[in-house]
């Protein structure tokens, strides 16, 4: 696979795989969301209707499960979303509360099953 | 003439999900918005919040970047308005008389704020809140600006007075009727609301109303209210609601009122005409089926994908239910539902703690929830809502009792 980000300093990658299981590199936004990565990476598949205000659960990622402490923990808040979900697994996330920070760099992340 | 198969109207929200809704439909015709204003389609919400606080760029705002529209095949026709329609021809004009044929339009025209129409209301100084532009106005005009008045105490007008306290401002909130909020909750969360934003510093000032704007060289010095009170202030913020931007469609003949009428696929009663968002009257089943606008992002987005479905040929009637979310301050609102119409109210929690939400209900069932730092309630009482479930108030009064128990 080719890294569409090795001329970019400091700029992680991160693996998204999609619902029908494709797997893509998306370069990630130091200091923006996640959600906005995959967003503007042209990954349809999470809708993100609120724009990352952690007001609905529509940016839904699953993260790989040996990756989940390079993570910051849920807040309350976006616990209570996601327990909305009919799809939720110990490795849900909503990718708007995820800032992406150079230890991101590789993270490996799931778009969470249309509920 | 330029031709598109389909061509939006608005490059608002509702605008912009309808193209991202048809191009993820697998449509594969000539998609094109046209928009007054000269922004890619952007979101809203943040103007009023983050982005007035000036803890928002710009491009993020944006509800796609530049390259989706362009990858898309999304031509945006942007800085130009519509001003009629011939929907017999299937053709519009804009305002420098240029033409566009389509084979369906999409309204998605917004609307416009509403002014206020007393003596001064034109003077320098005097800002509405609903495109960036506004907002970049109200910023540029701060660092000479001590004290604000703000003229309407919906949820526009009380996220402007938290943002610009923390600013640093002096803000005197004015609203005509008797209590904020009035025309979207019961008046608990409204005193609730009344009582934060005092404690924050802002004076509100119900039941009272702006008689004349009063100005010096042309510009604001303050508002003149109909008690015979005069408040000294630099700056006027009116948000006091808008008017949908409807006219080139009723002058065609679309039927409509307050917004242009639309069925249950966002058909307007003209042909291969839709209409979505702010500006679109639809029947609502969670307004006891009748007609009203809802100007929301659910709204928008939801009507948006419905009409690029009935598009494409695959039908399916708009049923959701309205959410909605306000960010004033640490407290995090959150709405379920449409409560106007309810008789009975019940607080969950103790909003002396910042932490309790507000269950409305008709004839017994549950009909919205007003949740203020209060996800998990707002969460599962969408249930409650969605399929109006009645419930024991003094059970549901009880915070200790999880809404979830009575989905049973
Ligand atoms: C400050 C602010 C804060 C908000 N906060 C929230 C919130 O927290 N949560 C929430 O759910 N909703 C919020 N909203 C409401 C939400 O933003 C709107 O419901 C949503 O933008 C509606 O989308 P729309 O596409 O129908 O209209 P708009 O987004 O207004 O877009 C309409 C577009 O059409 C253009 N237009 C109008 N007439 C013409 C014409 N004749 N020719 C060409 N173009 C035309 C307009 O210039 C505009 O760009 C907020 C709105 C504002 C203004």
């Amino acid at each position: 696979m080719t890294l569409p980000t090795a001329a970019i300093p400091n700029s992680p990658t991160l693996f998204i795989t999609t619902r029908a299981g494709d797997i893509r590199s998306v370069r990630g936004m130091i200091g923006h969301s996640v959600m906005e990565s995959i967003r503007d990476a042209q990954i349809e598949e999470i809708q993100a209707i609120c724009g990352g205000a952690c007001a609905c659960c529509t940016c839904h990622v699953l993260v790989d499960a040996e990756q989940v402490e390079l993570l910051p923990p849920l807040s309350a808040e976006e616990d209570a979303l996601l327990d909305g979900s009919s799809v939720r697994t110990l490795m849900s996330r909503l990718s708007c509360q995820l800032e992406v920070t150079e230890k991101l760099d590789g993270l490996r992340l799931t778009i969470a099953p249309e509920e | 003439m330029q031709a598109l198969d389909v061509l939006i109207v608005g490059s608002g929200h509702a605008g912009a999900q309808t193209a991202i809704a048809l191009r993820n439909e697998g449509f594969a015709g000539t998609v094109g918005i046209l928009g007054k204003e000269l922004d890619l389609p952007y979101e809203r919400p943040p103007l009023s919040k983050e982005y007035l606080l000036g803890n928002k760029e710009r491009d993020r705002l944006l509800i796609r970047p530049a390259s989706y529209w362009q990858q898309q095949r999304v031509e945006m026709i942007l800085g130009r308005r519509v001003d009629c329609v011939r929907p017999d021809e299937r053709y519009l004009c804009d305002s420098d008389g240029r033409k566009i044929r389509y084979q369906r339009l999409v309204w998605a025209a917004g609307g416009v704020p509403r002014t206020l129409s007393c003596p001064g209301a034109e003077l320098s100084g005097v800002h509405v809140v609903r495109s960036r532009a506004d907002v970049d106005g109200i910023r540029d005009a701060l660092a000479s600006t001590s004290k604000v008045v703000v003229a309407g105490g919906g949820y526009i007008g009380l996220e402007v007075a938290a943002s610009l306290v923390k600013l640093g401002k002096q803000v005197v909130v004015i609203e005509a009727t008797e209590r904020v909020l009035a025309r979207v909750a019961g008046p608990k969360l409204s005193s609730f609301f009344e009582a934060a934003h005092r404690s924050c510093g802002v004076e509100i000032r119900t039941r009272s109303q702006i008689v004349a704007v009063a100005g010096e060289n042309g510009r604001v010095s303050g508002v003149h209210l109909h008690n015979g009170d005069i408040i000294a202030a630099q700056m006027l913020i009116v948000g006091i609601g808008i008017v949908p931007a409807v006219a080139p469609l009723l002058d065609c003949g679309a039927e409509g009122g307050n917004g242009v009428a639309v069925d249950e696929h966002c058909r307007t009663s003209l042909p291969d005409i839709y209409a979505v968002g702010d500006c679109a009257l639809h029947v609502n089943r969670h307004a006891r089926n009748t007609a009203l606008r809802i100007e929301s992002v659910q709204n928008a987005v939801d009507q948006a994908n419905v009409a690029a479905k009935a598009i494409v040929g695959k039908p399916v009637a708009y049923d959701a239910t309205p959410w909605f979310w306000s960010n004033q301050y640490e407290l995090r609102l959150q709405t379920i539902g449409l409560s106007a119409g309810h008789d009975a109210e019940v607080v969950r929690g103790d909003p002396a703690t910042s932490t309790f939400s507000v269950v409305y209900l008709r004839q017994g069932k549950v009909i919205a929830l007003d949740c203020v730092n209060a996800p998990r309630d707002y969460v599962q009482g969408r249930k409650l809502v969605a399929e109006g479930i009645a419930c024991d108030q003094a059970l549901l009064g009880d915070a200790s009792v999880s809404l979830k128990s009575f989905c049973a």
